[in-house]
């Protein structure tokens, strides 16, 4: 259980990093993006500026913290 | 053409970074405890890598395209900002500079401090932290070089750049024996933050059913705007960071 739980900690740690705002925002870009474009919504717009949204907040929460 | 290029320097500067920061801990190992034991594990971990390479690589081809380059773009979006947040904390003087000699020196400690344990004529201390210290800089390399590589369908093109990179800064590494701390880490991780977070949104946009106005035009322009974007956060915490400097020296 304990390598298990190790194993899960490790990959938790490699995709989600040091702030998971940044996966979770990039997530919700993504689904944003996915949504609008499948109802041919133009969408190009979107991952551009939820990126900047993601680095500005997770800035600063980082300055912050 | 111009993929491939962007292909091969992003890979070669992302795999030559993460190698900087590995040979540190190798030179580290091996001087204070001898290479024949570090060396092996350095072997093995570079065994381990080559066949994720070569499992992933081809798995990854079984994919359409369309699912690939969502989940390939989400995978560079999440790598790409944290490479770049840190790059731009670094930049703005929220965190500290990676320091290899610093590293050199902890890890030299360590070393010396840490107890013998020989078994099968190895040093299992120096087999393990080598063996580790690869493994760990080298996957987000081969996740890298596995994505970008099977995205574009240039996976051969994609290896070739961080085996070449790899071997750069081992051969430097041997020449100067010691850690290489002239490298101007930050400069290049955020380099490489821009370059993956650009591709992110590029084919994370197209595999959720974007078409980019200008087609592969787009890349630039989506290059430059994080990069002016990037520019600025840095000009906005730097001077915020310096306006906080009196008062937290009056307090």
């Amino acid at each position: 259980m304990r390598h298990v739980r190790a194993f899960g900690a490790f990959w938790w740690d490699f995709i989600v990093g040091d702030d998971w705002v940044v996966a979770a925002g990039v997530a919700a870009g993504l689904g944003l993006t996915a949504f609008l474009a499948n109802r041919d919504i133009a969408a190009w717009w979107v991952l551009p500026l939820a990126v900047v949204a993601v680095l500005v907040v997770s800035l600063r929460r980082a300055t912050r913290s | 053409m111009a993929h491939g290029i962007f292909l091969f320097f992003t890979t070669f500067l992302a795999s030559g970074v993460e190698a900087v920061e590995a040979l540190t801990i190798v030179l580290a190992v091996g001087v204070v405890r001898g290479w024949r034991s570090t060396l092996i594990g350095v072997g093995v971990a570079g065994l381990v890598l080559g066949v994720v390479v070569a499992v992933l690589g081809p798995a990854l081809r079984l994919i359409p395209i369309g699912t690939l380059r969502l989940v390939v773009g989400a995978l560079l979006l999440v790598f790409g900002l944290q490479w770049l947040r840190k790059a731009i904390l670094r930049s703005s003087g929220y965190k500290a500079l990676h320091d290899e000699n610093a590293a050199f020196r902890e890890e030299q400690e360590a070393a010396a401090s840490a107890t013998r344990v020989e078994r099968a004529g190895m040093d299992w201390y120096s087999f393990t932290i080598a063996f580790k210290g690869v493994l760990l800089e080298g996957l987000e390399v081969v996740f890298i070089v596995v994505t970008f590589g099977a995205a574009q369908g240039r996976l051969p093109l994609a290896a070739a750049a961080a085996v070449a990179a790899v071997l750069a800064v081992a051969i430097v590494g041997v020449l100067v024996r010691a850690p290489l701390e002239r490298v101007p880490e930050n400069t290049i991780k955020f380099a490489v933050g821009l370059a993956l977070t650009t591709f992110g949104i590029f084919w994370g946009g197209e595999g959720a059913g974007v078409s980019w106005p200008g087609s592969d035009l787009a890349i630039l322009a989506i290059l430059a705007f994080l990069a002016v974007v990037s520019f600025v956060l840095v000009r906005q915490l730097r001077r915020e960071r310096i306006a906080a400097l009196p008062a937290e020296a009056g307090a």
